[in-house]
């Protein structure tokens, strides 16, 4: 029997998922700032608190480091913690304990720990917050072996990758795009799972493959809309993990339709588009390439608080159409 | 500051600390700024419910003595590091109220050229390093400041504000450590409003007082009524000048409370209507100066109402020379990420 389906947002795909990780397994428990009574900054947890009670959804104090270090060293003894940062941009007070610890901890003793953490990490600007609270890091951690990072771009991704990412035995980090956690979207009810390290193919097309994550697929895909009536033929790939990433997905996508262009909003350089573009470069899909590859990232800058210049850094849907006309077109 | 004259001082020989520190006009001038910050807020808040600002941001309304006090003693070059919660501390160390709205606005004669906005506010020029958007992250730059003082010999004092809930960052003790075994001359100043967002210092903090912790780092530990102002100046003129002699840093911690949310997107789930209440009418900072100032003769009904009127209007004017100002230009989005280089 199927499921029922509803709307949720974003944001309550992933709290039911935490409620019912919490159902499911009593060694599941919620930490972070501001979760309980609060909610959350972003209303995640919501009301959570009210129905497990305070030693499960965990307020701690304002302290990074220590809170994702207690999260780890819960999670080596026999807990499932669910840590929630309150805004991505401040893993970077705790990266000690993310990168030093939760990722090297299984290898450095020999496989005798597991470390079966969940981190999740409010990511991305959009909200006039300023250059210190609106940050995309996932490549940062993106580059740890040890670590898995997701990015759910959808409701449903958010719920069944959460469910997944608290099964895992392995240190998982999920970014969530502040701007949607409002976008609403179908999702069953009860468990289900999606699984990490597999891509989608969220739209399928032959001129042109569009690799984004996160926020930038729903865009794509309005760019794909648009370019639909212009006779262009976009495949939009939602790569959703990027450690480890399913390659295999996007090479096959790339010998289908010789055009690559790469679409982030984390800062271009050094980051998601280099390596999907160099995986690409190494493989079997660089014979078929008909044009150069193009990446479309945020600016070379912090996020600006001025809205005019906010947007301006990161990119939007006409970037990505104007981009893939030109691509398609030749024109580079 | 000029201390008031010896006849004026004897008359005021019973009275709080800054009624003998200081002249009648200086302390009108207090006045004058504790309403500028509330009437500031009260505006920035307003034109951010009409949808003239973007973002959030977090208002002091309730903690306006604090900022003015701690900064009552500082001279113009002694520097601060302030917060999230920063525009008092902005308007206290002697920034205009229009380039504070023209940030706030996004403009580009904003102090931070619409870059920063809010939570990033800042008057370099008049020694505001900055708020900050990081909890805890001005500390130990105000540590780093200090060490410039004292290496380059400048004479200056520097003030790291700070709220309850920067306590249990890892930073706060770093800092506090360092500042404390090189002698710096820093002046640590917790604003403890009671909660770190939702989170009461009593679920927090494993000490009663935030300034127990500087027991810890064999420093003076100075508890204040944040919402009295001659208690904060009090013992920010003696931090200061220990600090001027050479004698090292001080934690004050400056009892008070917030009156509105933590920001703007607060239930307001975590404390009581009453508690709110009883602040607001039975210790409001600015009332509680302002009866002082009247019982002690320093202020009458007509000028109080001239020092309303006056903020009034700069207000007024600050909101339309914000409106006014051009906004930065698209292009220019590069700008400022390096210094740039002839
Ligand atoms: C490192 C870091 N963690 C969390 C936050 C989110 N945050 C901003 S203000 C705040 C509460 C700060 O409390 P406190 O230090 O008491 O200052 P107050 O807001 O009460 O003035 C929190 C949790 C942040 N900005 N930086
Ligand atoms: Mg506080």
């Amino acid at each position: 029997m199927d499921a029922m389906v509803r709307e949720l947002s974003y944001a309550q795909a992933i709290q039911e998922a935490m409620a019912i990780a919490m159902d499911m397994d009593e060694r599941v428990f919620l930490m972070g700032e501001d979760i309980g009574v609060y909610g959350g900054a972003f209303q995640v947890t919501g009301d959570l608190v009210d129905r497990y009670g305070a030693d499960r959804v965990l307020d701690t104090p304002i302290s990074e480091l220590g809170g994702a270090g207690v999260a780890v060293g819960a999670a080596v003894t026999g807990m499932r913690p669910i840590f929630e940062f309150q805004f991505s941009d401040f893993a970077t007070l705790a990266m000690e304990q993310i990168v030093n610890q939760a990722a090297k901890m299984r290898f450095m003793l020999g496989g005798e720990v597991s470390v079966p953490v969940v981190m999740r990490f409010p990511a991305g600007s959009g909200t006039g917050a300023a250059a210190q609270h609106s940050q995309s890091l996932e490549a940062w951690l993106g580059h740890v072996p040890g670590l898995k990072v997701i990015q759910p771009a959808t409701p449903y991704d958010a719920k069944g990758m959460l469910l997944a990412a608290v099964a895992d035995p392995d240190p998982v980090m999920i970014f969530e795009h502040k701007l949607l956690y409002k976008a609403k979207g179908p999702v069953p009810e009860g468990y289900y799972t999606v699984p990490i390290g597999k891509a989608d193919i969220r739209r399928e097309g032959r001129d042109l493959t569009i690799v984004a994550t996160s926020i930038m697929v729903q865009k794509a895909l309005d760019a794909a809309a648009t370019l639909e009536a212009e006779g262009i033929d976009v495949e939009v790939v939602d790569l959703r993990t990027i450690r480890p990433m399913d390659k295999q997905t996007v090479i096959d996508s790339v010998k289908k339709t010789s055009r690559l262009m790469c679409v982030y909003e984390a800062v271009k350089t050094l980051g998601i588009g280099a390596e999907v573009s160099a995986m690409i470069a190494e493989s079997e899909a660089f014979d078929y390439l008909d044009a150069p590859i193009v990446r479309l990232g945020g600016a070379e800058t912090p996020i600006p608080y001025n809205p005019e210049l906010e947007k301006a850094t990161v990119p939007q849907v006409p970037d990505i159409i104007a981009a893939a006309r030109d691509l398609v077109k030749g024109v580079r | 500051m000029a201390t008031a004259s010896k006849a004026a001082a004897d008359s005021r020989a019973n009275l709080p600390f800054v009624y003998r520190q200081y002249s009648a006009e200086q302390l009108r001038e207090v006045l004058h700024k504790m309403y500028l910050i509330r009437r500031f807020e009260e505006g920035a808040e307003e034109s951010y419910m009409r949808g003239l600002i973007h973002g959030t941001m977090h208002l002091s309304i309730g903690q306006e003595a604090s900022a003015m006090g701690i900064c009552m003693p500082l001279a113009e070059d002694d520097q601060i590091t302030s917060t999230h919660r920063g525009h008092g501390h902005c308007i206290a160390k002697g920034a205009e109220v229009k380039r504070m709205f023209a940030e706030f606005f996004g403009k580009t004669t904003g102090y931070c050229k619409g870059r920063g906005g809010s939570m990033h506010i800042a008057d370099v020029a008049k020694g505001n390093l900055g708020a900050n958007g990081i909890v805890g992250g001005g500390i130990p730059i105000a540590v780093g400041a200090a060490l410039s003082s004292k290496m380059m010999k400048t004479g200056k004092v520097v003030v790291s504000f700070f709220g309850d809930g920067a306590n249990n960052e890892g930073a706060f003790h770093e800092a506090l450590n360092m500042a404390a075994v090189w002698k710096l001359p820093v002046i640590f100043v917790c604003e403890n409003n009671g909660y770190g967002m939702s989170t009461s210092t009593a679920r927090s903090t494993a000490v009663k007082n935030i300034a127990d912790r500087a027991a810890a780092y064999s420093m003076p530990g100075v508890i204040v009524n944040g919402n009295i102002f001659s208690e904060v100046a009090e013992a920010s003129h003696k931090a200061v000048e220990r600090a001027r002699n050479g004698e090292g840093p001080t934690l004050i911690e400056s009892k008070t409370y917030r009156h509105r949310g933590h920001s703007k997107s607060d239930r307001n789930r975590y404390r009581t209507k009453e508690e709110i209440e009883d602040w607001m009418s039975n210790r409001d900072p600015i009332t509680l100066f302002e009866s002082e100032l009247r019982e002690f003769g320093f202020i009458d009904d007509r000028g109080i109402e001239a020092i309303r009127e006056a903020v009034a209007k700069e207000i007024a004017d600050g909101i339309e020379f914000a409106k006014a100002s051009p906004s930065p230009d698209v292009s220019e989005t590069g700008n400022y990420v390096y210094t740039e280089q002839a």
